[in-house]
């Protein structure tokens, strides 16, 4: 079993933190790991994206081959468009709705969602209120993780609360409720939006 | 940013760069010396992370034992550092982005002719398709040049172990060798096991047999460069023996496949089962010949998979019979330009390609720009201000967060080259009757290579107006020590430029008329003048505030 991911989003918004979690459940259940990841000039503000394969056997690259993605996880909805390339037939999409405007000629929100559920299976969620409304504002993109764990096959999300639990650990017990509360949030929006 | 790894059982989550550097720690590393650089920063930066170390000035190593981990000033002045350590007889790390090799180069060549005594191994990350970069010169032919073994390993586990097997081949032959990552393996992470470290090497100069070569005189040089000449006999035998060079065998013999470092992962992934085809995988050179023979025994054809540039087919092309054709990046089997993906390589080996989604039409790019509050801004904002009334200006940009002043709104730079060109490129361009010529330069840039220009400048009287742009940190990388944090006015008045032209400003919104007329007085004067803007970095300032609650 194997599951490829694209990660997305604006440099600064936190992707790496989403991979560091999904990382550290994926060991913890023993599977092979890739993830390549975008460090350096692109972390200003630019477009960052990470590749992360997961699987019970060997990988061999560390780069998705184009048209094998299982999963586009993108923290910004431009940012989710960006990779459709990637998106395998009967891919997901799981975004945040809240687009990060810093350039010119940013599209209209309305023809990137429209483009966005052209797409097929498509989880659009405002992960930004989700997690504000769980009482957790600054962990929007465990709102994120927890709509993406509602499709994800490789990992169920006892094994990511876990994850976590662990990667948040040395902040203190509040902030590790904090991002599981939000977790949970994203994770309940999108069992209900695709019942 | 540096996460620390997770771990179960025996099992670590690494980096290439962070498994380079465990490799190197557990075969009895002392110390490590290089300057930060794109994708090679996180090498330097795991062996930070370990306990106890404290930053450069109140401390130089980490762990027990100890292990020397502080930054150098640039890439040369690393590679010598290392290259003395290795000469008292301890193992040596230096590591830098590809460019840095640029920098290094006297030093890195002279070290094939001294030879090493510790084990010396030299950490060269290359960055092609440019993602952090401004070229895609592939750190193979360094090793080729300085005719020293190079090895390129294909996984993180194989990056783990390659640093071992790298400080073992240089002590067993007395030789550094040259350690070739790109961005993707640098930058990806993947399980790793470790295993048993061993301790360090003992202090020991070189024996009384092996000491004249330290002394590169041409009455010593011209015994050692023979000595060099053979002992590549030897470095050729070992990448023939290497665990890490591999020929499988393949049913198919219509044509064979070279796959070099990560190339070799690309070919794999689209043959999970095995590839048909005879496989030659390398990941240490001198090129084994007898193995490349071996394989043109066997196919008339031989598709040569590398990443970076053609060095393997380069060498490959025209040596061989006229009835064996190679292909790759220069027959455009391969793309020329940029990184591998398992895309291009499915298409190269004769796969149909696998069905993908169109592009949207709707996505517009989103280059990176300097961050909101950042000082360079201010900086740039009140430069163009000052320069407003000077349509012959010309301003000089360097190597840094600040080159992205080129960008919309700013285009406040006229030219990016190096590591310290601004200073000397505007005294060029002044010395030929340009006015007014500006420099702008990064605190970092500046102590890396920006301070013998600046003692050009104030030789040559040059009328030109150097800003130092000082966020007291290597922003660019992420926020390392900058070395000349506190000493920029004292290191320009100590190299002549004189103390009422050496000015200090404070880049904010509030202050924008006193920087620019600052900026312009220091133009009007027809020498040189220094312009320290000088505001921390917002991204460790906002790291010392939250370190601080």
């Amino acid at each position: 079993m194997k599951e490829d991911i694209i990660l997305a989003g604006v440099g600064g918004q936190g992707i790496l933190s989403i991979a560091t979690v999904i990382g550290n459940a994926a060991v913890k259940q023993d599977l092979n790991l890739k993830q390549a990841e975008v460090h350096g000039m692109s972390q200003r503000g630019g477009d960052v994206q990470s590749h992360l394969r997961l699987s019970t056997g060997p990988i061999s690259s560390d780069l998705i081959p184009k048209g094998a993605g299982d999963l586009i996880v993108s923290l910004e909805p431009l940012e989710a468009l960006r990779y459709l390339q990637w998106l395998s037939p009967d891919g997901w999409i799981i975004t945040n709705v809240t687009p990060f405007v810093n350039i010119p000629h940013y599209p209209g929100q309305d023809a990137i969602l429209a483009e966005l559920r052209k797409t097929g299976r498509v989880i659009a969620l405002d992960a930004d209120a989700i997690a504000r409304e769980a009482g957790s504002p600054r962990s929007s993109n465990m709102a994120l993780l927890g709509a993406t764990a509602a499709v994800l096959d490789i990992l169920d999300a006892d094994k990511l609360r876990d994850g976590i639990r662990a990667v948040f650990a040395r902040k203190g017990e509040a902030i590790v409720q904090a991002n599981i509360k939000a977790f949970d949030a994203g994770l309940e929006f999108a069992r209900k939006s695709h019942e | 940013m540096t996460i620390s790894y997770t771990m179960s059982e025996n099992q670590l989550l690494l980096l290439g760069d962070e498994a380079l550097a465990l490799g190197a720690l557990d075969a009895g590393l002392s110390g490590v010396y290089a300057y930060p650089g794109t994708p090679s920063t996180e090498i330097t930066e795991f062996i930070q992370n370990r306990k106890g170390y404290k930053g450069r000035g109140q401390d130089r190593t980490c762990g027990e034992p100890p292990v020397h981990c502080n930054w150098s000033s640039n890439e040369k002045t690393a590679m010598e550092e290392a290259l003395g350590a290795s000469y008292a007889g301890k193992r040596a790390l230096v590591c830098m982005k590809h460019v840095g090799m640029n920098v290094c180069a006297d030093p890195f060549m002279g070290s094939a002719m001294t030879g090493a005594n510790g084990g010396l191994v030299v950490a060269a990350c290359d960055d092609p398709s440019m993602h952090s970069s401004q070229n895609e010169q592939d750190s193979r032919f360094y090793a080729d040049f300085a005719m020293i073994p190079c090895m390129e390993p294909s996984s993180q586990q194989e990056t783990y172990e390659a640093a071992r097997a790298a400080f073992d081949l240089s002590e067993q032959f007395g030789i550094p060798v040259l350690m070739r990552l790109t961005t993707r393996m640098a930058h990806s992470r993947a399980n790793v096991t470790p295993r048993e470290p061993r301790g360090q090497n003992e202090l020991h100069f070189p024996p009384e047999g092996k000491a004249r070569q330290w002394v590169t005189l041409p009455v010593n040089a011209r015994v050692r460069y023979p000595q060099l000449i053979k002992d590549n006999e030897a470095f050729e035998k070992a990448a023939e023996e290497s665990p890490f060079n591999r020929y499988v065998d393949g049913g198919d013999k219509s044509f064979g496949i070279i796959a070099c470092g990560i190339a070799y992962n690309y070919l794999m992934d689209n043959y999970p089962d095995g590839c048909p085809f005879p496989v030659l995988k390398i990941s240490q050179y001198p090129l084994p010949k007898n193995l490349v023979y071996r394989l043109a025994a066997e196919c008339k054809t031989i598709l040569v998979v590398e990443e970076g540039q053609p060095v393997v087919e380069s060498a490959l092309r025209g040596t061989f019979p006229s009835g064996i054709t190679v292909k790759g990046r220069l027959d455009g089997t391969l793309p020329r330009t940029g990184e591998l993906s398992p895309d291009c390589v499915r298409t190269a080996t004769g796969l149909p390609a696998r069905p993908e989604r169109p592009a949207s039409q709707i996505t517009v790019p989103r280059p990176p720009a300097l961050c909101q509050g950042c000082g360079h801004r201010d900086f740039f904002t009140a430069l163009n201000m000052a320069l407003e009334p000077y349509p012959g200006a010309r301003v000089y940009g360097d190597i840094g967060c600040y080159t992205l002043g080129y960008m919309p709104p700013f285009k406040a730079l006229h030219t990016c080259v190096e590591m310290g060109a601004s200073i000397t490129m505007a005294i060029g361009s002044s010395l030929s009757g340009g006015y007014p010529m500006v420099a702008v330069i990064g605190d970092s840039t500046f102590t890396h290579s920006g301070m013998t220009g600046l003692l050009d400048a104030v030789n040559e009287k040059a009328d030109i107006t150097v800003c130092i742009s000082d966020n007291e940190t290597t922003a660019m990388t992420g926020g390392q020590d900058s070395a000349g944090t506190g000493k920029i006015e004292r290191i320009c008045m100590a190299l002549g430029v004189e103390p009422e032209h050496v000015r200090t400003i404070i880049p904010l919104p509030k202050n924008y008329d006193e920087m620019c007329s600052t900026i312009r007085e220091e133009l009007d004067y027809h020498g040189v003048s220094v312009i320290v803007s000088r505001r921390e970095c917002i991204q460790t300032a906002k790291r010392h505030a939250a370190a601080k609650k």
